[in-house]
Formats: structure tokens, sequence, C-alpha cells
């Protein structure tokens, strides 16, 4: 698995509207077979009568690469935006496993997380972290590649439980993923099976303390090696019905 | 229970019968009377709830064993209907329209095993796997520890012991 | 004619959904007058990893179809390829909220066929868990129906009382989620000291949360606005449908594996599972919050009766090398959303032959959702979803 270089990566997909073909899915038609009804190739009648030809996958998302986001180039206002985004913690509020279940204890009175600044929000777009809870499935992790490319960078992600370090419980199985980093960027682990309240609010202890220090870097990571991880990501969803890329 | 086991063997074609509990019994029964049988349990002899539905797999006979269990609120007693069906031309008759819930566990017997259910609706339709391009993953020849090694990216460093063997070193190594 | 909009749409939307000649809707996709929304898996209404794909007409609901899978793990896959023993820790992830039941049920069925009896003491302890199991869900459920309609509050109070059983288990079994307390043959342990005091000191909490929940959330209009008369089941669905627990109950069919097929020590407890007639949400919820009275009430009485001390074990094989009698059972146990069961076949080896999960959700998030959603409003899919108490790991296992 040779990673490609980042300079590589950086070229903008598309520069003054110039076709991004190279970027979409191959443009063959096994892969339409997988296509959702509602995303394949149709005509439509507008509601003045005319007829219009629709192709969602080009029509619907934005098909430009994911860019970096540099750091702010005087260092004071970078680290006072890294103070604030440490202190503004917005989690995605998508139980993926069964680490869900102490989420609960986390937004009550007696772990209470928001006293930390983080608060479970409801939508990607509000959010800049993920919490991956436990164990992924690929049917799951298809959803939360779309979750996580929707999300504003900076994001950050956090992996819960052994299940995504090495597989925990299910390293056998034919149904989930045994390493998370293969597919997605991981800037805190927290291990356990299912890790406590406790260990959760260290963790975001630490992420809190990495993004002071500038150091929560691995939305960047994914972008420069973006085409890496869609090969990885490609490898398992066997499946790939979506764009590259959809944010 | 055994009174009405037998009466119920005057009438169905059943070809062994096993007390498992006082309130649990397991009668097997050709594939053809399946549905008659159900039938019958459900509307005279007050068998309404459907408890489960499931299949096993004898791969070295070469036969799935499709299991149903009824269960009768008033008489407070259980039924398992068991059959047995060829596994290379896996295909069964439906029995959706007794209950509403069958359809469910046919569409996952047919996703997970295999086994077929002409009429049954939306069997076709996958239900918990997503582009699975393998065999059906419960049967007994799909190994999901290669599947697993194979597909996804294993960490290296883990080591997996027969616990057996293990503990028979660690703990008694001299017998 | 009707009348035309002033926006001049050109579609009429007053005649729809529109009613076949069999009686169900017309779902013609193509017709623009329908649009097709997805409540999940990443949606705050859904209850876990689930999805429900529906079909609106305005706002409401022509068509929905339950998608799970996402939690699926392959369970029943490796559980043949575990030894017995090795099956516990891995089958009590299948249901995250109650994971003591699939203890329960696997060790009672491995007893079945081993041929074990379990003695007096590990019985009441067992017992003992199983309550608790369903205390702790229920502390989660009842004001979580509130939860749906708005009502955070009572949420906020009961997860954390939820925690103070939590530390319970903790102090008993050394975990806080999963326990694995429940083993072939018995327990792993007795009460430790002054266990009574603190779990009734816990259960007195308790009983104030109940009385307030009462007024916190069955008294309130907004609460009862939004679930007296929504999400209705039919009588008759009962049984068609294979509906158990409060689900049932609430529908007025006395349906209760600890009083149909007393197992443990539940023959010798005195309660009363309370049945309804109205069988909405609001009666859902309030058969619910009667389970939550008597479950607080009978872990008082099994605190009161049961031994102090005793065998905790019978004596079994090496596990690790425990050959099961070839055989197959159905092994069942009421959990909180009601009957909850294995199908266990043995084979005569050391690993099973397969291990069937008959969860309630199975058939309440699947078949009854998809008929209870056509002609619901959109705003009440959560609500519905939260009054089954929908558990999708058991689902799709």
């Amino acid at each position: 698995m040779n990673r490609l270089t980042a300079t590589e990566d950086k070229l903008p997909a598309s520069v003054f509207g110039l076709p991004t073909n190279f970027l979409k899915m191959k443009e063959t038609d096994d892969n339409d077979k997988f296509l959702h009804e509602e995303n394949k190739k149709r005509e439509a009648t507008a509601p003045d009568g005319s007829i219009i030809e629709i192709d969602p996958m080009q029509d619907y998302f934005c098909d430009a690469r994911p860019q970096v986001s540099e750091p702010y180039k005087i260092k004071i206002v970078e680290k006072f935006l890294n103070w604030a985004r440490s202190e503004s913690i917005w989690v995605l509020g998508f139980g993926t496993g069964c680490g869900s279940i102490e989420i609960p204890p986390l937004v009550t009175p007696r772990f209470d997380m928001f006293r930390y600044g983080v608060q479970m929000r409801p939508t990607p777009r509000q959010s800049n972290a993920f919490i991956i809870s436990g164990y992924l499935s690929v049917k799951t992790l298809k959803r939360v590649i779309r979750s996580y490319e929707q999300m504003q960078s900076p994001k950050y992600v956090i992996a819960l439980g052994s299940c995504t370090i090495n597989g925990g419980m299910y390293w056998d199985s034919y149904n989930t993923i045994n390493r998370l980093d293969q597919y997605m960027p991981v800037d805190v682990y927290i291990a356990g099976c299912m890790p406590r309240p406790e260990a959760l609010l260290a963790g975001f202890g630490k992420l809190k303390e990495l993004i002071k220090t500038g150091r929560a870097e691995k939305a960047n990571e994914y972008v420069e090696n973006f085409d890496w991880y869609k090969a990885n990501q490609k490898k398992i969803i066997k499946d790939w019905n979506m764009p590259d890329y959809n944010w | 229970m055994k009174n009405f086991i037998k009466d119920l063997g005057y009438k169905f074609n059943i070809s062994e019968i096993e007390y498992q509990r006082k309130n649990l019994t397991f009668l097997t029964i050709d594939k053809e009377n399946v549905v008659q049988l159900l039938a019958y349990l459900r509307d005279y002899e007050g068998f309404k709830h459907f408890v489960l539905m499931t299949a096993v797999d004898w791969i070295e006979d070469g036969i799935f064993q499709l299991t149903y269990i009824l269960n009768s609120p008033e008489k407070k007693i259980d039924l398992g209907i068991r059959t047995k069906i060829l596994r290379e031309k896996a295909e069964m008759t439906t029995v959706h329209h007794l209950w509403n819930q069958v359809a469910t566990y046919q569409r996952e017997l047919k996703e997970m095993f295999g086994i077929d259910f002409p009429g049954s609706p939306r069997v076709d339709e996958s239900f918990i796997l997503e582009g699975w391009d393998n065999i059906p993953p419960m049967r007994r020849d799909f190994d999901t520890k290669k599947y697993a090694e194979e597909t996804f990216f294993p960490r290296p460093g883990r080591s997996t012991n027969d616990p057996s063997e293990y503990m028979k070193q660690k703990l008694y190594p001299n017998e | 004619m009707s009348k035309k909009h002033w926006l001049n749409i050109g579609y009429d939307r007053s005649k729809y959904p529109e009613t076949g000649s069999d009686g169900n809707l017309i779902i013609d996709e193509q017709s623009h007058k329908l649009v097709k929304v997805w409540q999940g898996p990443n949606h705050p209404g859904v209850t876990g990893n689930m999805s429900v794909e529906l079909t609106v007409s305005g706002d409401e609901i022509v068509e929905g179809k339950t998608h799970v899978g996402y939690l699926h793990r392959g369970f029943e896959k490796l559980f043949e390829r575990r030894k017995y023993i090795q099956v516990f820790p891995t089958c009590i992830r299948l249901c995250v909220a109650e994971p003591d039941y699939n203890e329960y049920n696997l060790a009672a069925s491995v007893e079945e066929l081993g041929g074990i009896e379990v003695p007096e003491t590990a019985q009441w302890l067992r017992t003992l868990v199983l309550e608790m199991a369903r205390l702790q869900s229920l502390l989660r459920v009842v004001p979580g129906q509130g939860g749906t309609t708005g009502l955070g509050l009572g949420v906020q109070w009961g997860v954390y009382l939820r925690d103070l059983i939590l530390d319970r288990f903790e102090e008993l079994t050394g975990g806080r989620v999963y326990h694995m307390y429940i083993i072939p043959g018995g327990v792993r342990g007795l009460l430790p000291e002054g266990f009574k005091k603190r779990m009734k000191a816990n259960l007195k909490e308790i009983d104030k949360f109940i009385v307030d929940i009462d007024n916190l959330m069955f008294s309130n209009v907004v609460f009862k606005k939004r679930t007296v008369g929504v999400g209705v089941i039919d009588p008759a669905w009962v049984d068609s449908f294979g509906i158990v627990g409060p689900n049932a109950r609430a529908a007025g069919f006395k349906r209760d594996v600890r009083k149909d097929y007393p197992y443990l020590k539940y023959e010798e407890l005195d309660f009363d599972p309370k049945t309804a007639t109205e069988s909405d949400i609001y009666t859902r919820s309030r058969i619910r919050w009667h389970d939550l009275k008597m479950t607080v009430d009978l872990i008082r009485q099994i605190l009161d009766k049961m031994p102090d001390g005793g065998e905790i074990r019978a004596e079994t094989p090496n596990v690790l090398h425990w050959k099961i009698p070839k055989g197959e059972t159905y092994v069942r146990a009421e959990s909180s959303r009601g009957e909850y069961g294995f199908y266990v076949v043995s084979d005569g080896t050391e690993y099973p032959r397969r291990i069937n999960l008959r969860g309630p959700s199975y058939v309440h998030a699947v078949s009854l959702l998809e008929k209870m959603l056509v002609g619901a409003n959109i705003a009440d899919v959560a609500n519905i979803m939260v009054s089954l108490q929908t558990c999708p790991p058991e689902i799709e296992r």
C-alpha cells in the first residue's frame, strides 16, 4: 500500500470549470447497476412543460476534490482559533455501534460532558467531531463515510472500543471491519469494550490537548491521501453507488 | 401433551417425535405437509403465536433443517416443527399467508442461507447485507475467518490461542 | 373542481394519497406527488442504528420500509466457531440495552441440554440480575417516550437513576454494561457486603422518580396530545404479527413469560402484570410505567426472600472440553420488550451447531412497524418507534 504523495493529490480537480471525469466513479455499465433508482439518468418534465435531462450523480453532487485547510498565517490567530475549536467539540449524534449506549450518561448530570464544551448535534453540518462508537459493519461504514465527508473542516474522529482498533470481539466476522484507520483518519482511540464514560471524558481531554497544540491534523491527512483511502473503502464496499466526494 | 401429539399423529404423517420438555415437543414432518400442518395447528388447535422460523445447515447430510416453532397461548405449550430440504435445490413452500411476520423470516433465510421461498413478498430484496457477492454467509462451507482475513486489514501482531490448549500449557503442563 | 393553488404548482394535492380498488393506497413514484424521506440511520429520531424509508404525501406516510443490517456482526456465524463458554462473552453483545437475558437464555439452554440443576441461591441471584436489567432498561425507556415529544427532563432523571443501577451491577459483577455474570451451572459470585442496603436506598430514589414521572409526563398536555390515539395496534394484529410483551399487554392480551412459563424463582414472587385495552402510544407507555413500578417491587421481594449464602455453582464438566449432548431446545425469558428466546441446536460436539435468537424487535420493528406507519404523520415516526421499544441489534444479529 503505497501512499500517494501530497503534491499529486493537492491538484485541484476542477480548474475553471473543466470537466472532472477522472474523479468520478468509473463510468461503466456495471457501476450503474448499483445505482438507486433516484440516482439514475432520467428525463423529467419541468413545471413549465419543457423536458429536461437529469443526471443526479453529476448534477446533484459536488465533485470537486477536498482541499487541505491551511492554518491561519498569523500564528497567534491560529492559536486562538485552536483554543476556540478545542472548547467547542460538537459531536455528531450518530450511534454507529453498541458504544452509543454510554452516550446518554454523558449528556446527563452525572458525567455531564457539556461542562467541557462537548455536545451532541443532530446533523453532520453542525458538528466537527465524529464518535465511531464501536464495531463498524460494512453497511454502516458506507453511511459513516458520507456523514464524515459532509462535516466541515476542521473535523476530528474519535474511535471507541477495541473493535475499531483491531476488530475486537468480531475480528473474524465477515461483516465488520478490523481497523478503522484504513478507511478513515482517526485522531483519538479510546480502548475498552465498552469504554466507560470516564474514559470517554479522558478521550475528549486528549483530543482537546491535540487541537490546542495544533496536532489534530488527521482531516488534512485524509485529504492528502484521499486516493489511498478511497481505494481501501471501495475494496470492501462492493456496491459503490455514491459520488466519490459529496460535501 | 402426549395425547395431543398422538391425535396429531393420526391426522398427519409425523416421522419423528422428540419430547424435549414438558411443554416443548419437536416433530419431524415431510416438506409437503408442513403448510397443512401449520394451518391446521393455527386454525384448529390454537397455536396462534408464531415464535420463530430458522434453518440449520447439516452439511454432512446435504440437507437444511427448517424449524418452525409455534406456541399456543391458551394451552401454554410449544411445538417445534422440523422439516428437511435438500441443500442443492434449497426451496420451500412459503407460509407468509398464515402469519404476517413470516415474510421477514423468509427474506432473511433467502439471504443468509440461500433458501428460496417462491411467492413470498420482497423475498429477493436484500435484508441485512448490502452488495454481498459471496455464497450465503450462514452456510457451513462459508469460512468467515478466511473471508475476514482476506477482505479487511487485520492488525499485525494479533495472536489467537485455542483456549483448552493454552490453559493446559499455563495451568497443568505436566498432565 | 378543487381549488387551484395560488402558487400555480399545477398539481392538486387535496386528493392524495388515493385509495385503489383493493383498499390499499396507490403508490406511484413517478407521479411527483410523493416524496421519499429517509429517517435514519443518522437521525436523532430513530432508536439505534437503523433506518426507515418513508414515502410521504404531504406529511402523511403512504409507505414505510424498515432497513436494518447496519449492526450486523454475523453473530450466528461466529457462534459456530466458538466453544460454548466462548459464546457467553460474545452473545451478551446481542442486545446492549439488556445483555443479561442473552446470558440467561444461553445458560438455561445449555443446562437443559446438558442436564444440569442450578442451585437455589444461584437461581435467586439470576432472578435478581434479570430484574435489575429490566429496571435499568425501563428507566431509560419510560422517560425516553417523553423525550421523543420534546420532554427532555424525564430523560435526565431516568438516565441518572439508571447509572445508579449500573453502579450496583458493577459492584456485583464488575462490569457496567456487559456483565457476564450468569454462567452455565450458576452465577459468578455472591452479593457483596452491604449490597442489599445500597440497592434499597437506590430503590427509594426510584420510588420518588416513579411519582415524579407520573406528574411530569402522564399528566402533561403536550405528551397526551401527541400520544393518545396515535400509533394504535389493532388487537387482531397481536396474533397475526406475533406481538409480545408490553405491546401485547397494552392491546388487552395478558402475555408474560414470567407468568405463563415460570422460570427461575418467579413462581414464588407476587406480581401481576397490568393490561389495558386502548393500545395507543400513551397506553403502552403507561404499561411500561406500571412495569417499572412492578420491577421495583419485585427486586424488593427478591432481596427479602433470597438466602444469604449457599452454593452458587453446580458441578459442570470442564467447560473447555464440555461436549453438550445432541439435541435442540428453545428457551425463553421475558425481557422488558417481551418474549426473548434462544433456539439452540447441539450436534454433540464442543461447538454449538446453531444458536438463533428470537427477539421481540424482529417482529415489532419490521413487519409491524411497516404496517403501523401507513397513514401516520411523519412527526410521529420516532414516537411510534420508541413506543415499540425497538432494539435493532436483535433484528439483524
